[in-house]
């Protein structure tokens, strides 16, 4: 498969200011991340909240500026494009973002919410808001509904006018963070659907992001897992959730509520203990403190990816043991 | 006698403009002591208020009517005064936002000791000594030294556990929790739920849960209700809904939700749920529903019994099973 997207070393640092503006240490929000989409795949990304994948997601946009690291768009660093050209690229990548009731304007009518984004980048009104009707109806939405205010949508409506919005800019990259964690589940599944429709039919590259461990197996090729800025393991999807490496990982699916009646509420928690601060992250190994298997050596050293499988890497000193002994 | 709880006919009216929308429209439901049940319903549903009209905690110009009885006590007839001294000390409740349900100026433990204050003659020693336990009891590591904690010096799952502490200070026979895991992380949230079952294994308490989440369901449940726009439509043992769901809203709550390894199309339901100020006649299901037909927009369909403890409101199953009781 071809790469579209390829992200090498990625990092960003937040500075903590103290009251006179002395920057007095930092939270490393992402650090070191690599990966890569192949073109029209769909890459889920996966963590508990403070893991770094919204910031991730804002640094491959460049809404956010990373410290270091390269994010190569068909073997273009977007990180050292400025003006036009950088323009260009970001109409490559579109983002959906969780909540559909700040994302929208809610002085503007649903049509032109579509067709702003056309406007914005230089298209007449009448031929935007042309383009617009045509997007809404790729989405399921019909013309009663254009002339609407979002404020009378419901959820699911509202974040099917977002992802027209994002699409009528023919982007090859939909990063959807969040996309559908506020949603009901019966109007969940209907977004689910309608991506993997639109996928097909506008030929995407998916980067998904969600907390719902459910929903990101269900629509993911591969699987990316975060941990406190890290990424713990990565992998096809169907490796990831039917041979997980990583403690975490384990943890993570094993504390996902299962509709299995049988072995409801069978065992302990999988993971004990909270997060720990990002400002003050453990030296080593970052999950150490809840890994039911740390040693001495995590705290000391930080485990690298090692390949575990094709295609499918884990960050944990215990599985490097493993294998070179 | 089994039943702790027993709800009649319970209505929820509220004023909309000036025009009287019923929220919840005529719920008889029971709770059997020592054991969970779980409200299960999107948003709208009318799951919160319901569990609120149990405290009597409306807002002004809502009336609430039906029967609701605590052993043999109707508690709908109390006056406030007497209500009062129901609140927190028999029935308790948690709430989703912990945030919101702690003071942020004052100490955790001043807090909870203020509780056990409200229904109890109690010295300050001793009250602070039983706080120390409680937070123990929930979980919280040196106990003594986090009473003196602000709110915002916890993090949510910490919180959740003080506010949990604080439910059971006065031993209550029935505890009413809305969606009280739902904003926390996953690995947070099945050591909550774990906590629910080890202090309900305690005290022996019933406990009222209302989700969205049917994996949440699945894990806590003896009992389950599933609400839709104001109404149970399905009400029965957990494992027989989970297991053989009768009502088609219920089915395809279950078919929206990803499973394990599931690729392909989710079966979503189509539309979304009706407006509370424009409830359809007959049964409010029927606009969503794939088997509707012309009779179920007359009249609304009455509960059809399966078995012992299973009931289902829906025509086309009254018609397949026509009394099996």
């Amino acid at each position: 498969m071809e790469t579209i997207l390829e992200v090498k070393n990625l990092g960003k640092t937040f500075p903590i200011r103290n009251f006179i503006g002395r920057t007095k240490g930092g939270v490393s929000a992402v650090d070191r991340v690599s990966f890569s989409l192949g073109a029209q795949g769909t890459l889920g990304i996966v963590g508990e909240s403070g893991c770094g994948k919204s910031t991730l997601a804002r640094l491959l946009m460049r809404l956010i500026e990373p410290d270091t690291g390269e994010v190569n768009y068909r073997d273009r660093n977007i990180l050292s494009l400025s003006g036009g050209p950088l323009k260009e690229v970001r109409r490559q990548i579109q983002m959906v973002f969780q909540n559909p009731y700040s994302s929208l304007d809610p002085q503007m009518t649903v049509l032109d919410n579509v067709a702003f984004s056309l406007w914005a980048n230089g298209s007449g009104k009448a031929e935007a808001r042309q383009a617009a009707y045509e997007y809404l109806d790729a989405v399921g939405l019909s013309r009663t509904h254009a002339d609407r205010m979002p404020g009378s949508l419901s959820g699911g409506q509202r974040q099917r006018v977002a992802i027209a919005r994002a699409l009528i800019l023919k982007p090859e990259i939909v990063i959807a963070d969040e996309a559908v964690s506020a949603l009901d589940k019966s109007v969940q599944a209907q977004v689910l659907n309608l991506f993997q429709d639109l996928k097909k039919e506008f030929a995407l590259s998916l980067i998904f992001i969600s907390h719902d461990l459910h929903v990101v197996e269900y629509m993911s090729d591969e699987v990316m897992v975060m941990y406190l800025g890290r990424v713990v393991e990565k992998g096809p999807t169907e490796r990831i959730f039917g041979n997980p490496a990583h403690p975490y990982t384990r943890a993570l699916l094993a504390s996902a509520p299962s509709l299995d009646v049988e072995h409801a509420g069978s065992g302990a928690p999988a993971l004990a203990g909270e997060l720990p601060s990002p400002l003050n992250p453990p030296s080593g190994c970052r999950f150490r403190t809840r890994c039911p298997l740390a040693t001495e050596r995590c705290a000391r050293e930080t485990p690298a990816l090692t390949e575990v499988g094709p295609g499918h890497q884990a960050a944990c000193l215990l599985i490097e043991e493993s294998k070179s002994a | 006698m089994t039943e702790l709880l027993k709800i009649d006919n319970l209505v929820t009216e509220f004023s909309i403009q000036k025009k009287r929308v019923s929220a919840v429209r005529g719920v008889s439901l029971q709770v059997r002591k020592g054991k969970t049940l779980v409200i299960l319903g999107e948003s709208g549903s009318g799951k919160s208020v319901m569990l609120r009209s149990i405290l009597n905690l409306k807002p002004a110009g809502a009336r609430i009517s039906g029967s609701i009885k605590l052993g043999e006590e109707e508690l709908l007839t109390k006056s406030p005064k007497e209500m009062e001294g129901i609140r927190g000390n028999r029935i308790a409740m948690i709430f989703q936002d912990a945030l919101s349900a702690l003071d942020p100026l004052y100490r955790v433990g001043e807090q909870i000791v203020e509780t056990i204050a409200a229904h109890r003659k109690i010295g300050k020693a001793e009250a602070k000594s039983q706080v120390a336990e409680l937070l123990g009891k929930v979980g919280i590591p040196s106990p003594e030294e986090r009473m003196r904690a602000f709110p915002h010096e916890m993090s949510g799952g910490m919180r959740q556990r003080a506010v949990i502490a604080m439910a059971l200070a006065c031993k209550p026979d029935l505890l009413l929790a809305d969606e009280p895991t739902t904003a926390l992380d996953v690995t947070i949230q099945a050591q909550i739920l774990r906590l629910f079952k080890e202090i309900q294994a305690e005290y022996g308490m019933s406990i009222v849960l209302v989700t969205h989440d049917i994996g949440v369901a699945a894990e806590m449940a003896d009992d389950i209700a599933v609400m839709y726009a104001g109404k149970i439509v399905e009400y029965g043992r957990a494992r027989q809904i989970l297991s053989a769901p009768a009502h088609p809203y219920t089915v395809g709550l279950i078919e929206a939700t990803p499973k394990r390894g599931q690729k392909g199309k989710l079966s979503a339901i189509p539309g979304q749920p009706p407006l509370i100020t424009a409830m359809p006649e007959g049964c409010s299901f029927a606009d969503r529903c794939p088997m509707a037909r012309s009779s179920c927009r007359e009249v609304t369909p009455a509960f059809t019994h399966y078995g012992e403890a299973h009931i289902a409101a829906c025509y086309l199953l009254e018609e397949e099973q026509p009394v099996a009781q």
